[in-house]
């Protein structure tokens, strides 16, 4: 199995002074595996998730992900990388208002200049698979939040990405809700959807992943590859 | 900190105006632009209103110029006649000579209690050997250190040009001490005794004749030689002016209006987007009175360093400007009125205060609840159908993303969209009267048109100083072999015979003045404003004012006399023509026994040189007595070019206003959205269709706004110009209207959307590299 997510002596400073807020780190995530990524509140998680989205990059080290340097590619290039390889799913669904749910699960297939017909079909398969159909036409605004987090993860699923990032996914969301997300996100993972999970959440981090790291202070103070439970 | 009250409120303030780094700057460019433009304007109006009266009254300027004949005269008895009855002021005698033409005057100094000169260059003459020139010669080629030798004297020591001083009322040519003017006189030229005088009335051209009485009266029988009334000076000198000013008040007040639409909006536009954090403020205790106080003060900071620059500003800018319009004009002022700089900072203060408290006070009133809410729920119907129509358009989905967003915005957009209709207006308007105004220009004088002139003789107009010797060359030169030779010289294209001269006409008191022409005068025709130019005997040609100051229209007769001749004459025309206050006729010599041809006008062939025709030809006919002239092209009138710079820079400030007022709104619509930009960009958009969609956002405002703007300048030219025109007693012929055409409105069209693209870039760039992870923790 090839690793998607390949982080080497990588760190990530916000200021020059004192200890970084990540890393240096050393980890690996392969094909098909589930990480969730646990830790207390300012210990780096989303910090690490910037990093292998592109978002944000390392002070030092390399990140490689499906296979590229991405800690070297400019602005435009990271960008083409995001849309092709990278689906991200927020804590606060980060939906455009002003467009209609069918219309922001297609923005990144129309992003990337999928034909219209084409990204609309993925769009209405997707939307299908995660029950959201009937609310094809309605503004995110009307939607409850686990609704909105279902487009989101609609969304952020539309490119096929060889790589899908969660950041508190159930964060914002109620118990029912939040259960609802994790079905669909045990799932994805079922059907072989490489994923990174960034919870405080450990019954959510238990259900989903098939491996769950601890951050402290930006290291790794635990790694298990523990076997997934229902 | 008295002026904020409380240090909370100071720090709120001061807080306010360091973080919205951008709409602080654009406040205080805005009004820096603005003011200065006003400043601009308004002075040039103030300098350019009555020029000359504004010269004349500073320096004291004489109402009578009078040449005494010193042998008839003592010193003593003419300076007694600065105490008669009605003399306010009096100076002089000096003495009074010729030198190569020019009327030069000894007088030891520029000051005097009449007839104080302003020196421009220079010094003035100190001792024998040193020459003082009008100051209508610092654009001759004669320079400080030029030696000019008496003519015909070759080995004289000749004069040094020293300085240049201005007389308003003409009272010379040139200065020297008047031992000098005493040297050179000769038996050709005697000295004579110059006296200048101011009277107690000499507003009209009776109380003058009436003052001249006064004097010879009170001297010996013939020793008062000559007078010049400031009034024949005024006249020539107002003339220049009165076809301009019209067009500097349209740009001032143009200049007043932009300012006050971009300045309000960019202002209102900076306290109507900070609700919710005026909403935060009420919620934790600021009371509305200390709101609607910080508010104003976040506008007032920027705008009050702006408008303090902007006089600066405009004072530098304009004392280039007026020195040129004083040189044109001969006027005086070579700074920015004081009173300019006073009203126009204080009406900018006004509006700025006026535009802030407007929406300050709304903010004031708005419910707390209500102002914290806006932004934080999620929006809902605004816009949303034009994100579905623009989704549906055939272009990349940052194209049409960018496109719908203004909808979402309608009272930002409506302001974004003024600030370009406005300053499309100001360009297209600008651009019309910058050609309306070279039309103008090439319309005067259209016999200066002449390849070459022939002058044959007969007193040439002369609108200088009272000479001593005037009227001495008269040679008796026959025009007709004059025109014989012009005709047959090769090279020849067409040409006509010209003369100037008083006539009489029926229904108007005093003279009028003629221009006769004699061939096919053609090519010296005037811009017409009706009807045709005259193209044989019995015809006229008269400018707009004559037909008003004789009630008569095209196809009418009028009865012109010259000498013995009477004449009835057919107005078939009515031309561009401004000179003479508008009382002028154009007709035929024909008729007029006694009028010759002054002056040949030619045109040559093409092919041929004009200096080498006018060579060949000046062999032929300088026997005869006759001078030639080539024409060297013609130069652009010195206030045309004065205001066109005036326009141009007018232009550039309105349409840079314009685009801050543009600027301002995308940064703001920029900010707000920063959220949604970090959304799509952590989709994967990239740089590049970022910056494409907030230029998209507001190409179509551009579009919009270009095509409001083009239509509205263009109207605003059809209609402002002819208002210009009576205001300055002419109708205006079509060369003067009618200056677009459809490529140049195309091309002012799209100004309006480079005025929004320019203001979008910096913005977009702004948003395609913030840091996509931080603009996601906006939350
Ligand atoms: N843009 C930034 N500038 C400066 N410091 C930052 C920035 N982003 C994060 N930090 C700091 O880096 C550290 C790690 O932050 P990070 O957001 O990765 O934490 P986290 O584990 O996601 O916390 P949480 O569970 O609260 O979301 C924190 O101390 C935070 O203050
Ligand atoms: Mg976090």
């Amino acid at each position: 199995m090839t690793d998607v997510i390949e982080l080497a002596g990588a760190a990530k400073r916000y200021d020059n002074a004192g200890t970084p807020a990540l890393g240096p780190l050393d980890l690996a995530v392969a094909e098909g595996e589930a990480l969730a990524v646990t830790g207390p509140s300012g210990s780096g998680k989303s910090t690490l998730l910037n990093l292998v989205a592109g978002l944000d990059k390392p002070t030092e080290g390399a990140v490689t992900v499906a296979g590229e340097r991405i800690d070297r590619l400019g602005e435009h290039a990271l960008a083409r990388f995001r849309r092709e390889r990278i689906g991200m799913v927020f804590q606060f669904f980060n939906l455009l208002d002003d467009l209609t749910v069918a219309d922001n699960i297609r923005l990144p297939a129309q992003l990337t200049g999928a034909a219209r017909r084409k990204a609309a079909a993925r769009a209405d398969e997707l939307m299908e698979l995660l029950g959201i159909t009937r609310h094809a036409r309605a503004y995110p605004g009307r939607l409850s939040g686990g609704e909105r987090q279902r487009v989101a993860v609609a969304r952020a699923l539309v490119n096929r990405p060889a790589l899908l990032l969660a950041d508190e996914p159930t964060g914002a969301l109620d118990t029912a809700s939040g259960h609802d997300v994790r079905e669909l996100l045990v799932e994805l993972h079922r059907g072989g959807q490489t994923l990174v999970l960034v919870t405080h959440d450990m019954a959510l981090a238990r259900a989903c992943a098939s491996r769950t790291i601890q951050l402290v202070d930006g290291r790794l103070s635990l790694d298990t590859r523990a076997e997934a439970v229902r | 900190m008295s002026l904020l009250g409380s240090g909370a409120l100071g720090r709120v303030v001061r807080s306010g105006v360091g973080r919205r780094r951008v709409q602080t700057t654009v406040i205080a460019v805005a009004c820096m632009m603005a003011v200065a433009a006003a400043v601009i304007a308004g002075s040039l109006i103030v300098a350019t209103n009555a020029p000359f009266d504004h010269a004349f009254a500073k320096q004291h300027g004489a109402h009578i110029t009078a040449q005494f004949d010193p042998a008839r005269v003592s010193t003593a008895a003419l300076k007694e006649t600065g105490r008669l009855d009605g003399v306010t002021a009096s100076a002089g005698p000096y003495p009074t000579t010729t030198f190569n033409e020019l009327t030069l005057v000894g007088r030891s100094g520029p000051h005097s209690d009449v007839d104080d000169l302003d020196l421009r260059a220079g010094r003035w003459a100190k001792k024998a050997g040193e020459i003082v020139l009008s100051a209508s010669f610092l654009n001759s080629p004669l320079k400080i250190g030029s030696v000019m030798k008496a003519s015909g004297d070759a080995d004289s020591p000749g004069l040094t040009v020293v300085g240049f001083a201005l007389s308003s009322a003409r009272t010379a040519d040139a200065w020297a001490t008047p031992g000098q003017v005493r040297a050179l006189a000769s038996k050709d030229s005697p000295v004579t005794s110059q006296m200048l005088y101011r009277f107690k009335s000499a507003s009209s051209k009776g109380q003058i004749a009436a003052d001249r009485k006064l004097l010879s009266a009170a001297v010996p029988s013939g020793s008062l030689l000559a007078t010049q009334s400031y009034l024949d000076t005024k006249h020539s000198a107002d003339r220049g002016a009165a076809a301009t000013i019209p067009f500097l008040v349209a740009f001032g007040v143009l200049g007043i209006v932009m300012s006050v639409i971009i300045v309000s909006s960019v202002i209102s536009g900076a306290v109507g987007t900070g609700l919710r954090r005026i909403g935060i403020l009420k919620a934790i205790g600021f009371t509305p009175r200390e709101v609607v106080r910080a508010y104003v003060a976040q506008a007032l900071i920027p705008a009050v360093a702006g408008i303090a620059l902007g006089v600066v500003l405009g004072n530098v800018l304009a004392v280039p400007l007026l020195a040129d319009t004083a040189q044109v004009y001969g006027g005086v002022s070579l700074s920015v009125t004081w009173w300019v700089d006073v009203v126009v900072p204080a009406v900018a203060l006004l509006i700025v205060t006026v535009a802030a408290l407007v929406p300050a006070l709304r903010a004031g009133r708005l419910r707390t609840v209500e102002a914290i809410a806006v932004g934080r729920a999620p929006r809902t119907g605004r816009g949303q159908w034009a994100h579905r129509t623009a989704g549906r358009l055939p272009l990349p989905r940052a194209v049409t993303y960018g496109l719908a967003s203004p909808f979402t915005h309608p009272v930002r957009t409506a302001a974004m969209l003024l600030a370009v209709a406005f300053g499309t207006v100001a360009a297209t308007f600008a651009v019309g009267l910058t050609s309306s105004l070279n039309a103008v220009g090439s319309a005067q004088d259209p016999q200066d048109r002449a390849d070459v002139t022939v002058v044959s003789g007969g007193a040439v107009q002369n609108r200088g100083p009272l000479s001593p010797g005037a009227a001495r060359r008269a040679p008796s030169v026959d025009p007709a072999k004059v025109g014989a030779a012009v005709k047959a010289q090769s090279g020849t294209a067409s040409y006509y015979g010209m003369t100037r001269t008083d006539v009489t006409v029926a229904g108007i008191s005093g003279s009028v003045e003629a221009t006769l022409y004699q061939g096919d005068s053609r090519s010296g025709s005037y811009e017409m404003i009706s009807g045709h130019w005259i193209t044989g005997a019995g015809q006229v040609v008269v400018p707009t004012r004559f037909l008003e100051r004789t009630g008569t229209r095209i196809g009418d007769t009028v009865r012109v006399t010259l000498g013995k001749d009477t004449e009835s004459l057919r107005i078939v025309g009515e031309a561009f023509d401004t000179d003479n206050d508008g009382l002028s006729v154009h007709a035929d010599m024909a008729g007029f026994a006694g009028a010759r041809p002054q002056v040949f006008q030619i045109q040559v062939k093409p092919g041929v040189s004009p200096a080498d025709y006018a060579a060949k030809l000046a062999a032929v006919v300088r026997p005869l007595g006759a001078d030639v002239l080539a024409d060297e092209g013609s130069q652009q009138d010195g206030m045309i070019l004065v205001l066109d710079s005036i326009a141009v820079l007018l232009t550039l400030m309105l349409v840079s206003v314009a685009g801050l007022g543009v600027l301002n709104s995308v940064v703001l619509d920029t900010r707000e959205r920063v959220h949604d930009l970090g959304v799509c960009k952590a989709l994967g958009m990239s740089p590049r269709q970022t910056v494409s969609l907030v230029l998209s956002s507001v190409a179509g405002i551009g579009v919009l706004g270009g095509l409001i703007g083009v239509p509205l300048g263009f109207a605003l030219h059809g209609y402002v110009l002819p208002v210009m025109g009576h205001a300055a007693g002419t109708g205006l012929p079509p060369s003067v209207l009618d200056v677009y055409d459809a490529p140049e409105l195309v091309l002012l069209g799209l100004a309006g959307i480079a005025i929004a693209l320019l203001g979008a870039l910096l913005p977009s760039g702004w948003a395609a590299r913030a840091r996509t992870a931080t603009a996601l923790r906006t939350e």
